[in-house]
């Protein structure tokens, strides 16, 4: 079990945040018993403590399901200002949870966040450049937030060796279902709203490539033959 | 008991509908053609009544249509509550929106006020005994999975840019437009959009035909020489970069296409994230996707394979993106790319 690599930038930003603003970073994640050894790497990356929700009952949640879970761990956690996601987890690739999180604790969804360029933890609020397939948009919102970011946002930093040392011995306390007050049929399968049966592998395609020979221009003039016989131009 | 309504969302930016809301109804309409239900386009925005009637060309019997200036720019919070108050009171079946990022979060949201689940990025879509099943990607589109809903409804299914067909519309069309108000006034919702930097005059990845992308290989010209001033290697090798990727441009302008990069292009500082594609970039579906000096890992590969055709340009010929592509170039993508841009320019008059 590793981090999903795009909580690597999640985990980096919260850590800059705290650099620059202060406060503690907390590393939450479910998952089962494995997901402690991901949690073990963001605290050896530098954050300061973690936290796993872990419970069978929670087996086979989909997006809603884990929205429900996170943001009742959320509010247990009590005093935050800003929760960071990574863009989507790296399996079922939704994008979905940061949305669906921050609707079930009725703070803003800043999504796709690209440059986090203000930040006042006292004033509580927060400015900052989204990336969309326009190009850049730059909004301002209030704190406590739900903030889910792209890669550009950030370089993440390696594991350091006292991290690595500090990670090994530090207690990950786990939350049960019970713990949170879960209803029993808000998580797991009986919480979910889709199911997927099936996962397999993509058919291969199909020919293989017919190299074109000659002058550059000769080439050029193969290419642009066959591209609009095709009729991809 | 089926409901018998299905609801397109129709995304739009500036006024403009997206190609996939367009694609989305296509859907919509063989559906509904197909089980004899009602068609609804939702249209929200301001100054967007336009889009009504293109939506009844489209083949919408009814539109919902919220035009009001809170509803200007788009916002998860105001877009998506409408859209789950307005599913309360019509109780569509199905509701299909573009996958695009205003679609990821307008259904997230929308999703927790129904408490109903969301199947993102279809990319087929079939109806087997009366329960929709959907084809997505997962793992970054290394696999498929089939999904289906449980007995929640609506189900929200977002529908990946270009994976469905583009219906051509029908003028002559009508129908009716019912108006609705925002679920929220502008003094309660706290994102305010303050700007907005539309990267003008490019086309965009996902909504591309034709994309043209460069790799690390772009940088790869040792007869460049670049000026003197530039001491810095690493800062000789970007102007290179900068020379490749101007050729990469030139052949995507030729084309009307979007340029795309490999993720070792944008490591390396060539060009923007944006333009990435591939598993930690953008996952794009064009007709014709020409990759230039871009060796084709796995990473790339899931971001671009399902491409309808494929021309790679390489100096390896033992690179992995020869077994994707329908056409192969072996050779110095300087020599290639300007006779490539000629060509095109002359045979497409652009």
């Amino acid at each position: 079990m590793v981090v999903n690599p795009w909580d690597e930038y999640s985990i980096e930003e919260a850590i800059r945040l705290k650099e620059k603003h202060g406060g503690k970073v907390t590393a939450l994640s479910t998952g089962p018993e494995n997901t402690r050894e991901a949690l073990k790497q963001a605290l050896a990356i530098g954050v300061d403590e973690a936290i796993l929700i872990s419970d069978e009952a929670l087996k086979a949640s989909d997006a809603l399901a884990t929205s429900y879970t996170l943001a009742k761990a959320i509010q247990k956690m009590g005093d935050v200002d800003v929760v960071v996601f990574g863009k989507q987890a790296i399996d079922g690739d939704t994008g979905l949870v940061p949305g669906m999180v921050a609707r079930r604790l009725g703070w803003p969804a800043l999504t796709y966040t690209a440059a986090i360029t203000e930040l006042d933890a006292g004033g509580k609020t927060v400015k900052l450049e989204r990336l969309l397939e326009e190009g850049r948009q730059v909004v301002s919102s209030r704190l406590p937030a739900v903030i889910s970011v792209v890669k550009e946002i950030n370089e993440p930093r390696y594991p350091s060796f006292m991290g690595i040392r500090k990670a090994a011995k530090a207690q990950i306390p786990v939350w049960s279902a019970a713990d949170l007050s879960l209803e029993g049929d808000r998580v797991g399968a009986a919480g979910s709203a889709v199911a997927w049966p099936e996962i397999y592998s993509p058919p291969p395609r199909e020919g293989s490539v017919e190299i074109l020979k000659g002058t550059p221009q000769e080439v050029a003039v193969q290419l642009a033959d066959r591209l609009i016989a095709d009729k991809v131009i | 008991m089926m409901a018998n309504r299905i609801w397109v969302y129709l995304d739009q930016f500036k006024g403009r509908a997206l190609p996939a809301s367009w694609e989305a109804m296509g859907v919509a309409k063989s559906l509904a053609s197909a089980g004899g239900e009602s068609l609804t386009a939702v249209i929200f925005g301001a100054g967007v009544e336009g889009l009504a009637n293109e939506a009844f060309s489209y083949g919408a019997e009814e539109v919902l249509l919220a035009d009001d200036p809170s509803l200007a720019e788009f916002r998860p919070e105001p877009y998506g509550a409408l859209l789950a108050k307005l599913a309360v009171e019509g109780k569509p079946d199905v509701i299909l929106v573009p996958a695009s990022t205003r679609g990821r979060d307008l259904t997230a949201i929308a999703a927790v006020d129904l408490e109903t689940g969301v199947i993102p990025d279809a990319i087929r879509l079939e109806r087997k005994d009366g329960a929709l099943h959907v084809t997505r990607p997962v793992y970054a589109g290394k696999l498929l999975s089939t999904v289906v809903s449980t007995d929640r409804r609506p189900q929200i299914i977002s529908l990946r840019s270009r994976a469905f067909a583009r219906p051509e519309p029908e003028a002559g069309w009508t129908g009716t437009v019912k108006r609705v108000a925002p679920a929220i006034a502008e003094n309660e919702i706290v994102t305010k959009v303050l700007d907005y930097a539309v990267s003008e005059g490019q086309v965009s990845l996902s909504d591309a035909s034709i994309i043209v992308s460069g790799g690390r290989g772009v940088s790869n010209n040792p007869s460049l020489t670049p000026p003197p001033e530039i001491k810095d290697e690493k800062e000789k090798e970007i102007w290179r970069a900068h020379q490749g990727f101007e050729l990469v441009r030139q052949l995507a302008h030729a084309l009307g296409a979007a340029v795309g990069a490999s993720r070792a292009a944008v490591d390396a500082g060539y060009i923007p994230y944006a333009n990435q594609v591939g598993q930690t970039g953008k996952t794009v579906s064009p007709d014709l996707y020409i990759a230039c000096g871009i060796s084709g890992a796995i990473q790339h590969q899931a971001g671009m394979r399902n491409s309808k055709l494929i021309v790679a340009i390489n100096k390896d010929a033992e690179a992995p993106i020869f077994n994707l592509a329908r056409y192969g170039i072996v050779g110095d993508l300087y020599q290639y790319l300007p006779a490539l841009t000629a060509e095109f320019r002359k045979r497409l008059g652009k």
